[in-house]
């Protein structure tokens, strides 16, 4: 019997009440897919508008409310807690070999958390005076004037930063408590690492952005000043307080993903991995230097030459350790038998993405590059390559890894591998045109754009309507394998990890016995390593 | 490499409880609350750098009496949520409850002195956007703004520390909290603590400020 025939409940209430770490991570896929689908069209949308000139299609408040909640609902509904909340619930405690988490009543309060941020958030867009239009940042002294239900909305947002801290500390707790007999800090799978140094950061990182929100409410109820430049208060330490967090999240986003990555690697190279401790201890140094970059948002902001000197410099180290996990991944395909399934073909388009997104990111890490892109489409092109190259494809390799474990289906391999085309070329269509655009002076969160930038932008909106269509192509492929696809093997894919040992779909408590475990992860040939 | 061993009881086992993961839980909870405090600390150093005058001259129109007759109000509650604990690993459930009544009470009292304190303030027209602040200089907002910002969310905390520890109370009298099980009512207390020690601090950044 798997968790999915087998509940403490039977029904709709036996997955509502759950409190299985498998059946909450379901419960966070099927939430999060729906609401990544609504921010796609929200992006395409813009792109829409983008395709003309003079009248626009939409007004421009329309748009700036377009560009705000999708960056909200992107940014906090689905990049942040993606991986982490989906593949960290369902995975970790079967890859360290435990029968759930540390607290699983709590895992289950944080998706109610999460769902009620997202029905705050939703709720804000049609009450009050307006859908926000502040941009998914909520910089103040904006936030604070302008006429948009911005209030409401921030407090969804800090209530979904509860549900990120408590999934935080859960799994801060179920790995220190919770690993197998034997599974020693080094015997630890590496996605397992990753999600270590995440939830570090979440725990660390989340609380300042919650106070932050807060003070933006309290200023916009109670008028209390602290940001209000009339009552002597500094807009820019809102920015300091917002980065202060919304830096090391760029890195609750990413880490997960890299991850996801480094499992998929040595299983389609048949090969260990490369360098297993850089990688683990790379996890927790861009953890604890993530936090010390903050400022690098804020170079045009009138900051003081010293800071902009330091955080520049921070800056190009937190590429050091990211860097090392590049080298490692392509050093693990050096001789491997590859095999390009496709999580592989996924997993190798992530790193080439993330590539492009991590060098353009350090181009602005330099200062004098820095001013002249500040607030171009080159921002919005390189965090798209980090955010959608780096985290949404490391969510994509992710689920044709594990789909098969999770859900007992096999989908249909070829069309995986044919969705790549179009998601792959309208990607960089829509997003190399962005760093173009960017490098010639295109502004963001424009409504309309000059008619010099006119031919860059038509190419932007094919590539999106390509992409989208890709991306339609490639979650359809899911759902027709939910309800047609052949029933998979326990372990398809050749993996060595734990959760390739257990039935497939997992039962109810993971393990019928407790696995010992006597060995480093990723052996692949046994033999030859004795 | 899995070799079995039967060592772990089944997850449906009532008996399993994890004190140590429990606690650990609790302590990186109270790090996300020092957090969360850690932000208006922030603002507070650079907006008190920016206005050393202002905050003198705000700590000044606040009710020292009341803040510290607070300060021991809440000291006394934190020594009663830890004599409870100790008289509950003793076996002592009476003693146990009436220490617990008695944080609660402290706890009640501490808030209705901050109410008496604040309207008193409020009545001096001492209030965020009030007509008396918005004529004086922008330092003597920022005070303003601050101390309802600490001392409210504070505040919160109080009120979310006496919700929590009426559960407990509740718990013990219906004996689900006993010597050989008090692991909830160790975390609760130090929640307490920690709202407590916040309080601490906010007393000479505020009150003492003058």
């Amino acid at each position: 019997m798997s968790y999915i025939d087998e509940g403490a409940r039977k029904g709709i209430l036996g997955w509502l009440l759950t409190t299985d770490h498998k059946r909450i991570g379901i419960l966070y896929l099927v939430s999060m897919v729906a609401l990544f689908f609504v921010a796609v069209t929200l992006g395409v949308l813009m792109r829409i508008e983008q395709l003309t000139l003079n009248p626009p299609m939409f007004s421009p408040k329309t748009y700036n409310a377009f560009f705000t909640v999708h960056g909200v609902i992107m940014i906090f509904m689905f990049v942040i807690p993606g991986l982490s909340t989906v593949f960290g619930n369902f995975l970790l405690p079967i890859m360290i070999g435990a029968r759930d988490v540390s607290f699983p009543r709590l895992n289950l309060l944080s998706w109610y958390l999460f769902i009620a941020g997202t029905l705050i958030v939703i709720a804000s867009l049609f009450t009050g005076k307006g859908a926000p239009d502040t941009g998914w940042t909520f910089y103040a002294p904006y936030s604070l004037q302008s006429g948009t239900n911005v209030a409401l909305g921030v407090f969804g947002v800090f209530v979904m930063g509860f549900s990120s801290i408590l999934t935080g500390l859960n799994f801060i707790t179920t790995i220190h408590r919770l690993r197998a007999p034997g599974m020693t800090w080094y015997r630890m799978p590496l996605f397992a690492w990753s999600l270590y140094g995440t939830a570090w950061i979440q725990v660390l990182a989340t609380p300042i952005v919650g106070i932050t929100l807060l003070l933006v409410i309290a200023e916009r109820i109670f008028g209390i000043g602290v940001f209000d430049p009339t009552k002597g208060g500094d807009p820019l330490l809102y920015q300091h307080l917002f980065w202060m967090y919304s830096h090391p999240a760029v890195y609750i986003m990413i880490l997960p993903a890299m991850g996801a990555i480094t499992e998929i690697i040595p299983t389609f190279a048949h090969k260990t991995i490369f360098g297993y401790r850089y990688i683990a201890y790379s996890s927790l140094a861009i953890a604890f230097l993530g936090s010390l970059v903050w400022g690098h948002h804020m170079f045009t902001s009138g900051m003081s030459e010293i800071s902009n000197l330091v955080f520049s410099l921070l800056t190009f180290l937190v590429a050091v350790p990211s860097a090392i996990k590049v080298f490692n991944w392509t050093a693990t395909l050096y001789k491997g038998s590859i095999e390009v399934k496709p999580p592989m073909l996924y997993a190798l388009t992530f790193i080439f993405l993330f590539s492009i997104g991590g060098l353009t990111g350090l181009m602005q890490g330099a200062l004098a590059v820095n001013s002249q892109v500040h607030d171009t489409y080159f921002i919005v092109g390189h965090f798209h390559y980090v955010m959608f190259g780096g985290t949404v494809m490391g969510f994509f390799a992710a689920l044709l890894y594990w789909f098969p474990k999770m859900s007992g289906k096999t989908y249909n391999e070829k069309i995986a591998d044919w969705a790549l085309a179009p998601i792959f070329v309208g990607f960089n269509m829509l997003y190399f045109s962005m760093l173009v655009l960017g490098y010639m002076g295109m502004p963001r969160r424009y409504y309309t754009h000059l008619p010099q930038y006119h031919t860059g932008h038509i190419i932007a909106s094919i590539g999106a309507f390509i992409l989208a269509s890709g991306v339609v192509l490639f979650f359809g492929n899911f759902v027709v394998a939910l309800f047609k696809g052949k029933k998979a093997e326990q372990n398809p894919w050749g993996g060595v990890t734990l959760e390739w040992r257990v039935p497939t779909p997992p039962p109810l408590e993971n393990f019928s016995e407790i696995p010992t475990i006597t060995e480093r992860p990723y052996i692949f040939n046994p033999e030859a390593s004795q | 490499m899995n070799s079995p061993v039967p060592a772990q009881p089944p997850i449906h086992a009532e008996s399993h409880k994890d004190y140590e993961g429990g606690k650990l839980g609790m302590w990186l909870f109270l790090f996300t609350e020092i957090l969360l405090f850690g932000g208006l600390f922030i603002l507070y150093s650079a907006y008190r750098a920016r206005y050393p005058l202002e905050f003198h001259e705000g700590g000044q129109h606040l009710n020292v009496i009341i803040g510290i007759t607070n300060t021991v109000v809440l000291l006394t509650s934190s020594l009663t949520v830890a004599l409870s604990i100790g008289a509950i690993r003793r076996g002592n459930r009476r003693m146990a409850i009436q220490c617990l009544s008695g944080t609660i009470t402290l706890g009640a009292i501490f808030l209705v002195n901050k109410y008496i304190e604040w309207s008193g303030e409020i009545r001096h027209g001492l209030y965020p956007n009030s007509p008396i602040l918005r004529k004086r200089p922008p330092g003597d907002q920022i005070f303003f703004g601050l101390y309802y910002s600490m001392t409210g969310l504070h505040g919160l905390h109080v009120l979310a520390g006496i919700s929590l520890l009426s559960v407990m109370l509740a718990l013990v009298i219906r004996k689900k909290i006993t010597r050989d099980d008090f692991n909830k009512l160790e975390n609760a207390g130090l929640y307490w603590h920690l709202v407590d020690v916040i309080w601490i601090f906010l007393l000479p950044l505020l009150y003492l400020a003058a």
